[in-house]
């Protein structure tokens, strides 16, 4: 396991929300203007931090779903039940209101256009990898990165529209796409986007990464070649 | 420092005391955070390995762990993406069993502990000697489950939770300091949460 040698991450800076979109009753779009911009690369993931009057703060990671060429850092946050941070963004916020921001964060789940890479993404899990997929139509390196972001339904996952638009396999578990009946994505649906890559990227929740992983042994990924990033709670 | 607009916060902490700054206390969930693929280790195939900087290098089998002096922490855990699990109970045996065998030698300052993944974490030896430090594969009375790094993981719950390396195989010791997995990925050499010393630069 290699990494990056510079991998220091940036002190807070004030955000400030220049666009606020409300998507469905789980998801909030949020785009923020910073104050003391930082470069970062895509996959990456920044720190939150909300303050109340009284000094109370609380924080929590999400990863950029932005270009790191986008003058704006871009973030698609779930609401979690009872989640404090997720729920004041989703029910409250609004243009023009302040967060405080630090990153970036991880040099590990990060792709450059440097390997040949598939990522398998289960819900908002596919937000790092938007950034990635942006960037990669960016700097001409689309052939270089191919992407299954799994669903429930087409409005509940994040960026459905961008992902089908950019030829990414889209698998709804919940509703029919077109002429694909619902379902997890099947090995055979696998096998194309596998081929020839020298790398897997997995984001999602813990029950998606470990049957993700799987899935990947299935059709040939070495496991050494397939970084994760899980995130949500165990019992 | 920013105020957020109609931000007043949920989860006031009962026992803010116990909370380190920036964390939550994160009830009775245990989120999970990897790396890697989640590893199959069988017990029976588990082993960890303490050499480098030792008098005696050594390996120990699962059953030879097991006859060592059991040990329990109960205590609190915290992680480094700011959440904070309160009264948690982990068996296993303190790392000062498997190094009062090993010997360390008068060179050795730091501590670098595998995964059988290929993880790495990187600590002082102090803060893995002293009753600080053990290898975990209980929780709450009952197997260690393999997302929480069973059959065992490194448990050094005064530092942020990534330096407790799950899937531990490893002990090497070294007389310089060397930075692990995530420690190159941006995040602290040392870990301390009441310091909240999170990432590379800080404090």
């Amino acid at each position: 396991m290699s990494a990056p040698a510079d991998a220091t991450v940036a002190p807070w800076t004030t955000a400030r929300a220049a666009e606020v979109e409300r998507i469905g009753d789980r998801l909030v779009r949020l785009r923020l203007e910073l104050e003391e911009s930082f470069t970062y690369t895509p996959g990456q993931h920044c720190v939150l931090r909300l303050r109340a009057e009284d000094g109370y703060t609380a924080q929590r990671s999400y990863s950029i779903a932005s270009d790191p060429a986008d003058p704006l850092l871009e973030l698609m946050v779930e609401c979690l039940p009872g989640g404090e941070v997720s729920g004041h963004l989703h029910d409250e916020a609004r243009v023009g209101d302040a967060f405080e921001l630090r990153g970036p964060i991880g040099g590990w789940f990060t792709w450059t256009g440097d390997v040949r890479a598939v990522c398998l993404t289960g819900g908002t899990g596919v937000v790092p990898v938007v950034s990635m997929l942006r960037y990669a139509r960016r700097v001409g390196a689309t052939d270089r990165l191919r992407v299954c972001a799994v669903g429930r339904t087409r409005p509940e996952l994040p960026y459905a529209d961008e992902l089908l638009a950019s030829g990414a396999l889209v698998a709804l578990t919940r509703e029919n796409l077109g002429e694909r009946v619902a379902a997890p994505p099947y090995p055979s649906e696998m096998e194309p986007l596998v081929a020839g890559v020298e790398r897997a990227y997995v984001c999602g929740s813990v029950g998606f990464a470990s049957y993700a992983v799987r899935l990947l042994g299935e059709v040939g990924v070495p496991a050494d070649a397939i970084r994760v990033e899980q995130f949500g709670a165990t019992g | 420092m920013p105020v957020t607009r109609g931000f007043t916060g949920k989860r006031r902490p009962e026992r803010p005391e116990r909370l380190p700054p920036g964390q939550y206390d994160t009830g009775t969930d245990w989120p999970t955070l990897t790396a890697e693929a989640t590893p199959d280790i069988a017990p029976d195939e588990w082993t960890i390995t303490v050499d480098g900087l030792v008098e005696r290098p050594h390996t120990w089998t699962w059953r030879q762990a097991h006859a060592l002096p059991g040990s329990t922490y109960f205590g609190d855990i915290h992680c480094v993406t700011s959440w904070s699990k309160l009264d948690t109970t982990f068996g296993g045996v303190s790392v000062d069993e498997l190094l009062a065998i090993a010997r360390p030698t008068a060179d050795a300052a730091y501590v670098l502990a595998h995964s059988s993944t290929g993880y790495s974490t990187n600590l002082p030896l102090a803060d893995v000697t002293g009753g600080k430090a053990w290898l975990a594969w209980e929780y709450d009375g009952r197997p260690l489950p393999v997302e929480h790094g069973g059959p065992v993981r490194l448990l050094v719950p005064h530092l942020y939770f990534w330096k407790s390396a799950k899937w531990i195989s490893r002990l090497e010791l070294l007389a310089e300091d060397q930075p692990g997995f995530w420690e190159q990925n941006g995040y602290h050499d040392r870990g301390d949460p009441w310091l909240e010393q999170r990432y590379q630069g800080d404090p």
